[in-house]
């Protein structure tokens, strides 16, 4: 391969990993909000994803909406679900130990995907095209309309969650849950309300990210969430896991590098190289990138 | 005689009857193929989930990973009878050495995580075993390992079950095995009573590893073949279920639970769109009512004389 | 001279929480470690037991560098400790809780273990009567079977003191062995301290709030404030000495009972 053509390769992987990237930053966004606050591995949260994607086709093949009505109903009902399944699964196992509530995220994770085989079947189904593909080409570099498309809502939705958190109320109650749960009850803060909020927001932005996955590839099956799932969670424990900016960021990293690996390797080391780094990071920088190290008291 | 040296006794004779009857019944047919594939079955679950609760249960620590320690079994026995020629008996031991030398040198650095993070690093680990050998055409590659010879029957599953639980008890109930509850009790307490914490957390997990490529070697002989999609992370899953389903730290537990998972999922058999919910609702609403899974951390039959000792449940696990 | 600290200092990020402590205790002494809190008490127990190591300095247990030895490492080098917060294994039974920490004496392999066969059951039963002798001492041997965090909280920390002394150390480190007793409780205690250390052949350094107690039973103390050592020597020039006085902001230190 030479120098130019090196280039190009790598450039349009850069691009190819932005837009992978920008999925898997708006999935580990739910799984770090929630883990920030329950120390829970919400492992449910790649379902929720896939629900969204489900509820995006229903808006646009059966209500026939167009892609912001559909993108909206989704991250609605995502919403709504996540509330739900918090209310029903996890706020009985509060108090219980990790590995509890940890197990019952599994269960609620094979609920969701075999429920909905029930009803819709296994197939996969061809996710209607509510917002039309363009190619456009600089010096042999391609770009998608629809990879813009999934760059810049990721970016929207992720100002409006930085701006959610900073800036208003439901926000401050939510780092003041994180920081200190008791303490934040003792301050009168309203925890399960908080929590409900951590995750209807968690949800509806994996359920955009299902939304834009239907779109770029056309194709959405119950199981998709298992993997990307589980990918975003490397992506929140590479940024820093409990830190939103840190979520961002792992899951850019990820892709891109996900990218390179399966355009300068193979595809089918991608998977590998994803977990290598997680094992890295885990040994080298337990706390992620952005995150601190903390010490037990003794 | 002392009572341990009796106690063995008892569960060498138990063991027996249990083999003579199965097997009788499985010569006679009365017990006809479908429910002797489920308790060959039973038998590798329950050498995965006795040896995922050694490290799990017993010491405390969360690995999710047993799946890949069991893809490692299945292919390097494979690798053994179909590629070396060699006898099923020395593939068996390549399975546990070659498992358990993998578990050595991921636990060694991996065990200083806790939590969590130890989860999703083993969880990690599997996954990349998985792609490697996804990516190796020697075994197979992405199609799989095939022809692998039916070497796997009721007496070797059944023996190596047995002999699993035996060896698996025998090193919870001895100095070294208080150490490991000792290291999952309270790890600076431990380290402060001088036991070398870290020592422990990998013997067990090379221990835990090695089992469960044993229980990998049995599973890719009985069904001629071994594929990467047999060991995803819902692999470990399952066995991580089975050993909660029975409780934690509790052998006769994850003996109980393994072998209530096959037969739920063999039952549900004829309705596969429900079993995988039903399944799932059964785990949910364990977690909710009984976490500590059916027999908490205790033994079966500890439990069951103390009831019998005291006319009434000797101790709760709250 | 059994545990000498040599310029021992740590920090914690910037902040200084320990700086030159310079013990020396000599082999069957019995001293006390007091100070405000927050004085970095505690810590030193941390430094000398592994937990964490020293930004500076080094520490010496008859004459051998304890440096960069990991908790267990120091625990068989022979140093025992009981923790300010209880740390017993406290889903165990009682009896479980001391034959754990004859755990390292033991030499039964593995394999040996796995079989049951050469070394495991007399080892298992010496434990066993080691084990129980050791509670009987401690007034707990009716108790064996319960667990441990069923036990009241004296008893709790009696059994934590076991615990420590199955493990056969030279030197033990009592981190607030008075904490939360009443007036009696702490009576038997400053007694029972007085006897294990005849009777086990102990060194022991404690650190404890209860002022009485130390004055009583302590031959020489050490006292730090803000990590650094204010005073030291015996309970009555510790009485009188301004500084002391000063750092317990004019708390009576009082009279220790005759």
């Amino acid at each position: 391969m030479d120098s130019s053509s090196f280039l190009s390769q790598f450039i349009q992987q850069m691009i190819n990993g932005i837009s992978l990237g920008s999925i898997y930053a708006l999935i580990a966004l739910g799984y770090t909000m929630v883990y920030g606050i329950l120390k829970l591995i919400n492992f449910a949260h790649g379902d929720i994803y896939m629900l969204g994607a489900y509820a995006g086709f229903f808006a646009a093949a059966v209500l026939r909406l167009s892609f912001l009505p559909s993108l909206l109903f989704a991250m609605l009902a995502a919403a709504l679900a996540g509330m739900v399944i918090e209310r029903l699964a996890y706020r009985p196992l509060r108090r219980a130990p990790r590995i509890t509530a940890l197990i019952t995220a599994i269960g609620v994770s094979f609920f969701l995907d075999y429920t909905l085989i029930l009803f819709v079947s296994p197939q996969p189904r061809t996710f209607p095209a509510i917002f039309e593909s363009e190619i456009y080409r600089f010096y042999g570099i391609i770009i998608n309309s629809q990879q813009i498309l999934i760059f810049a809502v990721s970016l929207l939705l992720m100002a409006f969650l930085t701006y959610i958190v900073q800036h208003t109320k439901v926000g401050k109650a939510m780092r003041a849950v994180s920081y200190d749960t008791d303490t934040a009850r003792l301050m009168g803060v309203n925890v399960d309300k908080v929590i409900s909020w951590t995750f209807a927001l968690g949800s509806a932005l994996a359920a955009a990210a299902g939304v834009l996955v239907g779109i770029y590839y056309n194709s959405i099956d119950p199981l998709m969430g298992m993997m990307p799932g589980i990918k975003a969670f490397v992506a929140a424990v590479l940024g820093g896991i409990g830190i939103i900016p840190g979520a961002m960021a792992g899951g850019l990293i990820l892709g891109v590098v996900e990218a390179m690996a399966s355009g300068f390797l193979s595809s089918t080391f991608r998977d590998a190289v994803a977990f290598s780094i997680l094992i890295l990071i885990l040994l080298f920088k337990p706390s992620g990138l952005l995150g601190k190290n903390t010490r037990e008291k003794v | 005689m002392n009572k341990t040296r009796k106690n063995d006794l008892i569960m060498f004779f138990c063991g027996a009857v249990v083999f003579l009857l199965l097997h009788a019944l499985m010569e006679t047919e009365i017990i006809g193929p479908f429910w002797q594939l489920n308790i060959i079955l039973a038998c590798i679950n329950i050498i995965l989930a006795v040896s995922l609760n050694l490290i799990n249960g017993f010491t405390g620590q969360f690995s999710i990973g047993h799946a890949g320690f069991m893809a490692i079994g299945a292919y390097v026995s494979a690798i053994m009878t179909v590629k070396q020629g060699l006898p099923f008996i020395i593939a068996i031991l390549a399975a546990f050495i070659a498992a358990a030398a993998l578990g050595f040198v991921i636990g060694v650095p991996t065990l200083r995580l806790s939590g969590d993070y130890l989860a999703i690093a083993t969880l990690g680990l599997s996954e990349i075993i998985r792609v490697c050998i996804l990516n190796t055409p020697y075994v197979g590659g992405a199609s799989g390992f095939m022809g692998i010879p039916h070497l796997t029957n009721f007496p070797w599953a059944f023996g190596l079950m047995f002999l699993t639980v035996y060896l698996i008890k025998n090193i919870v109930n001895s100095a070294h095995g208080r150490a490991l509850i000792a290291v999952r009790e309270n790890e600076l307490a431990a380290e402060t009573m001088g036991i070398d914490a870290a020592k422990y957390k990998t013997l067990a997990f090379t221990i835990g590893a090695g089992f469960a490529g044993l229980g990998g070697a049995l599973f890719s002989h009985y069904f001629y073949l071994a594929h990467p999609s047999s060991f995803t992370f819902m692999r470990s899953f399952d066995i991580l279920t089975m050993v909660v389903l029975g409780g934690l730290g509790s052998i006769s537990g994850s003996i109980i639970g393994a072998v209530i998972l096959v037969f739920v999922s063999a039952a549900l058999a004829d309705f596969p769109e429900w079993r995988m919910i039903i399944y799932a609702v059964t785990l949910i609403v364990l977690m909710i009512f009984r976490p500590q899974g059916l027999l908490g951390n205790k033994e079966l039959s500890e439990k069951m004389l103390g009831l019998l000792r005291k006319g009434g449940i000797r101790r709760d696990a709250a | 001279m059994l545990l000498k600290t040599d310029a021992l200092s740590i920090k914690f990020g910037g902040l200084t929480a320990l700086d030159d402590l310079n013990l020396k205790i000599h082999s069957g002494e019995l001293v006390g470690l007091i100070g405000p809190n927050g004085a970095g008490k505690t810590t030193v127990f941390n430094l000398l037991t592994g937990v964490y190591s020293p930004s500076g300095g080094n520490i010496f247990l008859s004459g051998k560098s304890l440096k960069g030895l990991k908790p267990f490492q120091v625990t068989q080098s022979g140093i025992a400790r009981t923790f300010q917060n209880i740390r017993l294994f406290s889903e165990l039974s009682v009896l479980d809780n001391v034959k754990i920490a004859h755990n390292y004496h033991l030499s039964c392999s593995l394999a040996e273990s796995v079989l049951r066969a050469g070394r495991y059951f007399p080892e298992e039963e010496d434990v066993e009567r080691e084990s129980a002798k050791l509670l009987e001492i401690f007034n707990l041997k009716d108790k064996m079977h319960e667990t441990a965090k069923n036990l009241p909280y004296g008893e709790q920390r009696r059994l934590e003191i076991a615990r420590a002394l199955a493990t056969r150390p030279s030197l033990l480190l009592l981190d607030e062995p008075a904490a939360g007793m009443n007036p009696q409780e702490t009576n038997d205690l400053t007694k029972m301290i007085r006897w294990i250390r005849g009777e086990f052949a102990l060194t022991v350094l404690l650190i404890e709030h209860d002022m009485r107690l130390v004055m009583d039973l302590c031959e020489r103390i050490y006292v730090l404030e803000y990590g650094i050592t204010i005073a030291q020597g015996a309970p009555e020039k510790i009485r009188r000495d301004p500084r002391v006085i000063e750092a317990y902001l004019g708390e009576e230190v009082p009279d220790a009972p005759h």
